[in-house]
């Protein structure tokens, strides 16, 4: 999902009975749903692969307001407009509330910006793709914050309290993002003949690498398995997938538009729809960092960080000469 | 990258004359702009009247390991409790 190549050190999974009695208490709170708090012992994978899993998802956060972006200063309307530079603004929220659990966890802020920018750590496929119309803002609204919903809902419920806690705020300001983004979809869908076709365009472009936001098809998806017992992950990614594609058709069809997939059909014995095969080429070429925007949004970050160093600096310079200031005058 | 912000820990008095409460932390080069930060991150949607900020670094904490020794004492104290006494109905509203 946000965090889609979360590798776990996982060798497969221990029963209690395996476990040093340290552990065992550990599973044994997680199992109770009783949270784990930063400074509680914790098995060294758990803390491993919750940076690795937080930080995707702070980056993804963070990387995710590029694409939106775009489309700021070119926003139709001045409400529009203002719409807009709010829901970008929560998902930069999102990233400083995410980063601050991961701290929690003993890697630094500058530590996970370093990840990034090197290409070390991962973010969202999904951010990868370019925004070219303005109904790929409604389309990202309704189908990316809704995908993130689907996902970030359950995690709230995570055995880790600071991420909990985090999904929490989160989600409180995800439904706002979905309904902005299909209030477009309708306007746009209402709209000339022109509009409505911008409007199936955009769902054309971004119903696939939507469903690939799920991350892996659950047998290819090794890690899950350890990180569903420490609770860290609570669905499988084909389950959210699925939910995804139930609740979304339709939505599509009240808009009148027609998602992209021949292949798509109720299926009434499994009450959800079959759906064709995605391309997890395309996914895998996106992650190894071949998609269409991956060097144009770690390059925008990469001039973010450095032609903001200056400023950085001034201000702890600034705040130690103060400070020393202070101290001599006492 | 030598030169990080410190952390600050940030807590929001919400609308209903409630005591400050945690909402979680960020990183600013001062007081000041940690202030002005917390607006930003933590009080977009009216969640708060009043802000504070403390430097990480200043809060000392309970150590999990003493969870026992600290709390458990008051377990075995249920007189503490209002409802530990049984009083009449009788006698009305007490
Ligand atoms: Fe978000
Ligand atoms: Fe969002």
């Amino acid at each position: 999902m946000y965090a889609q190549e979360v590798k776990s050190t996982g060798k497969g999974l221990k029963t209690l009975e395996e476990m040093d009695p340290e552990e065992r208490a550990f599973q044994e709170k997680i199992d109770a749903n009783i949270k784990i708090e930063p400074k509680e012992w914790m098995p060294e994978g758990y803390r491993k692969t919750l940076i690795r899993q937080i930080s995707q998802h702070a980056h993804s956060e963070i990387v995710g307001q590029l694409p939106e972006g775009n489309w700021i200063t070119r926003a139709p309307t001045l409400d529009r407009k203002a719409i807009l530079l709010a829901k970008v603004q929560d998902e930069a929220g999102h990233g400083l509330y995410l980063y601050c659990a991961a701290e929690t966890l003993g890697i630094s802020r500058d530590q996970m910006t370093e990840q990034l920018l090197s290409g070390k750590a991962k973010y969202s496929s999904i951010f990868n793709y370019p925004t070219l119309t303005w109904a790929d803002i409604g389309a990202i609204g309704w189908l990316v914050d809704g995908a993130a919903i689907m996902n970030q809902v359950p995690i709230q419920r995570c055995s880790f309290g600071p991420y909990s806690r985090a999904m929490i705020r989160v989600c409180k300001e995800e439904s706002f993002h979905q309904r902005q983004g299909y209030d477009i979809m309708m306007v746009l869908a209402k709209g000339t003949p022109e509009q409505k076709e911008m409007a199936q365009d955009a769902l054309n472009r971004w119903w696939w690498p939507s469903l690939m936001m799920f991350g892996p098809p659950d047998a290819e998806s090794v890690h899950s398995v350890q990180s569903m017992a420490w609770k860290i992950k609570m669905n499988t990614n084909d389950e959210l997938r699925q939910k995804f594609v139930d609740q979304t058709v339709p939505q599509a069809e009240y808009l009148g538009l027609k998602v992209p997939d021949d292949d798509l059909k109720w299926n009434e014995e499994k009450d959800g729809y079959d759906f064709g095969e995605i391309d997890w080429g395309e996914f895998y070429e996106i992650l190894k960092g071949n998609g269409p925007c991956n060097k144009e949004r770690l390059g925008a970050r990469q001039k973010a960080w450095s032609d903001g160093e200056w400023f950085r600096e001034g201000l702890m310079a600034y705040s130690k000469k103060r400070k020393a200031r202070k101290v001599a005058a006492e | 990258m030598s030169n990080e912000w410190p952390l600050w820990e940030v807590f929001i008095r919400g609308q209903h004359g409630l005591s400050h409460r945690h909402v979680g932390s960020l990183h600013a080069p001062d007081a000041e702009m940690a202030v002005n930060n917390a607006r930003d991150v933590y009080t977009r949607r009216n969640e708060g009247v009043s802000i504070w900020v403390v430097p990480a670094n200043e809060i000392t904490a309970s150590a999990p390991g003493e969870k026992g020794p600290l709390f458990e004492p008051a377990n075995s104290k249920v007189y503490r409790h209002p409802t530990f006494f049984n009083i009449p109905k009788e006698v009305g509203q007490m």
